[in-house]
């Protein structure tokens, strides 16, 4: 190549920034609605294209037509919100003791020494294998799912908030101690916001957890729940019915997803916008 | 034997000391066996002094400090401290590097010795802002501490400990990870605020230059284990200019005799460094 072509591919090139009317960030948010709908899309089109069997993978269409129909007789709502307040206590009863345990466990060594052990080795228990169990002790009723939660939420908090406190520079708790805070205040000002990162984590982790266990305990002996629902349009054998009730699972887990990942904007200000 | 006296300023034996140490050590039981940390201190501290300690790495001064702290236990011999005044705390300490909570704002930092000693609402924001003004940080009051330089941070934590109205400042070696010219502002900024109170301070650092710009006294420690090796009176007059006090011969003069001393030990340390090493 010459100096005169060279010279002439340097004129035409344009050095000139990018413009980007969409800020990363946005773009980011954006992906949480754009993938999934992406997915049900090429879904729709193989479906009506025949490429896949409609008896086990019916149409989208299709499936957001029963479930407009279960909608409108009331059916859906119905089992959202008995999943919804089992999920909400579960959450409850199931994190708030792993929280304070766990950042309890993170602040004191004698403690940690001698609850560990006990969470080690009960954690890698299937939690959907002691469902017989808990049914046998808490009955049918609202309990045993509540406790279902409980039991999934509160492994993956625990184990984070210790965790996160563990994480903590020491720096901090001497500072706690050498401007004159006393425990409950090191539990306040430094070991619960020092290990809040991860106890964000913990709960995600717990709250998809808790959707799991709340399907598969509404599937054995209840009455209204998605995790009946599944089961109960099994046995009548209405395909579509089974997908409403994945659905609907799937875009509760991707709302929780959502609304903690803004919940934890909000209180751990100190980690975004790095 | 191990005591640690909070004594009535008129029961000490000198009214005017406000730490005495006397033949203070402290061993850390390691894996290895026991390392003697510090060895037979013995120290008076008057009121209102700004108290230097220099020594090499590893000479056990931070040790020191966070003893006066409380954050350590001596091993053996005495440790007494004029009680402060009623509801004011004892020490306060700056932290080297970074010990400023980052999930506080400056303003709830800063505020940090005061809010955990239940003030009220009105008198925190006086003494707060009134130190943070004096830092000139006003402007960045509701920042956090990610979102400042580093000498930035370092001032939020000098405003922390002033604020909190001690009796004792201890501060370990501040601005080691601060730049020159930062270095000089901030030393400047110290000098001016403390000139305010003149608390008694324990400042530690590897300079030779800082002690002899802001100290009245200074002592030189010995490499492991950290002894006191030799007391330097600092004779400049208050209160000094930074940039004025390095112009002079006197200065160079002080620096070069106290590298004197600092040089041998510096060196000892190195080779106990290799020695460990190979």
């Amino acid at each position: 190549m010459t100096n005169a072509a060279q010279d002439a591919n340097l004129k035409t090139r344009s050095f000139a920034p990018r413009r980007r009317s969409w800020s990363r960030e946005s773009v980011e948010r954006a992906m949480n609605i754009v993938s999934p709908v992406a997915l049900l899309l090429v879904w729709e089109l193989c479906a009506r294209a025949g490429f896949i069997d409609v008896r086990f993978f019916p149409a989208p269409s299709k499936v957001f037509q029963v479930m407009y129909n279960l909608i409108q007789n009331g059916q859906l709502e119905k089992h959202v919100w008995a999943s919804l307040q089992r999920l909400w206590w579960g959450i409850l009863f199931g994190g708030v003791p792993a929280l304070i345990l766990g950042v309890a466990m993170g602040m004191y060594r004698t403690l940690r020494v001698i609850v560990e052990p006990v969470i080690m080795a009960t954690y890698p228990i299937p939690k959907s294998a002691i469902l017989p169990l808990i049914l046998l002790i808490f009955g049918l009723g609202e309990a045993s799912k509540i406790v279902m939660v409980a039991t999934g939420v509160f492994y993956p908090i625990l184990i984070n908030a210790m965790a996160g406190v563990l994480e903590i520079n020491k720096i901090y708790f001497d500072v706690g101690r050498n401007f004159g805070a006393g425990r409950w205040q090191v539990f306040r000002t430094v070991a619960l916001p020092g290990a809040l990162p991860l106890i964000m984590t913990g709960i995600k982790l717990g709250v998809g957890l808790g959707l799991v266990l709340i399907a598969i305990a509404e599937m054995v002996g209840a009455k209204s729940g998605l995790g009946y629902m599944i089961w109960n349009a099994w046995e009548i054998l209405s395909v579509e019915t089974m997908y409403v009730g994945l659905i609907s699972i799937a875009v509760l887990g991707l709302v929780f997803t959502l609304l903690l990942n803004e919940l934890e904007r909000i209180i751990v200000p100190w980690k975004s916008s790095r | 034997m191990t005591t640690t006296t909070l004594t009535e300023g008129a029961a000490a034996a000198n009214q005017d000391t406000k730490i005495r140490i006397r033949q203070l050590s402290k061993v850390f039981q390691t894996k290895t066996g026991p390392f003697v940390a510090l060895d037979d201190i013995n120290l008076d501290i008057p009121v209102g002094c700004f108290f230097m300690i220099v020594g090499p790495s590893g000479c056990g001064k931070t040790t020191l400090l966070r003893i006066l702290a409380g954050l350590e236990e001596h091993s053996s011999g005495s440790l007494e401290i004029a009680s402060p005044a009623a509801n004011r705390p004892g020490n306060s300490m700056v932290f080297q590097g970074d010990s400023l909570f980052p999930w506080m704002t400056v303003w709830e930092n800063a505020a940090y010795g005061l809010t955990m000693r239940g003030l009220s609402k009105g008198e925190i924001k006086n003494v707060v802002g009134h130190y943070l003004s004096r830092t000139g940080l006003s402007r960045f009051h509701d920042y956090y501490p990610h979102q400042l330089s580093g000498g930035m941070r370092q001032r939020v934590s000098i405003a922390r400990a002033f604020a909190n109205d001690p009796d004792i400042l201890l501060m370990d070696e501040p601005f080691s990870a601060l730049d020159e010219q930062n270095k000089v502002l901030l030393q400047e900024e110290l000098l001016r605020i403390w000139e305010e109170t003149r608390k008694t301070v324990m400042f530690i650092t590897h300079s030779v230059d800082e002690a002899v710009t802001l100290g009245d006294r200074i002592m030189i420690m010995t490499a492991h284990p950290g002894r006191s090796k030799v007391m330097v009176d600092v004779p400049f007059e208050r209160p000094r200019s930074v940039l004025e006090l390095r112009a002079r011969p006197e200065y160079g003069e002080l620096v070069y005799n106290i590298w004197g001393h600092l040089r041998e030990e510096v060196q000892r340390a190195r080779a106990q460094d290799e020695g460990r090493g190979s």
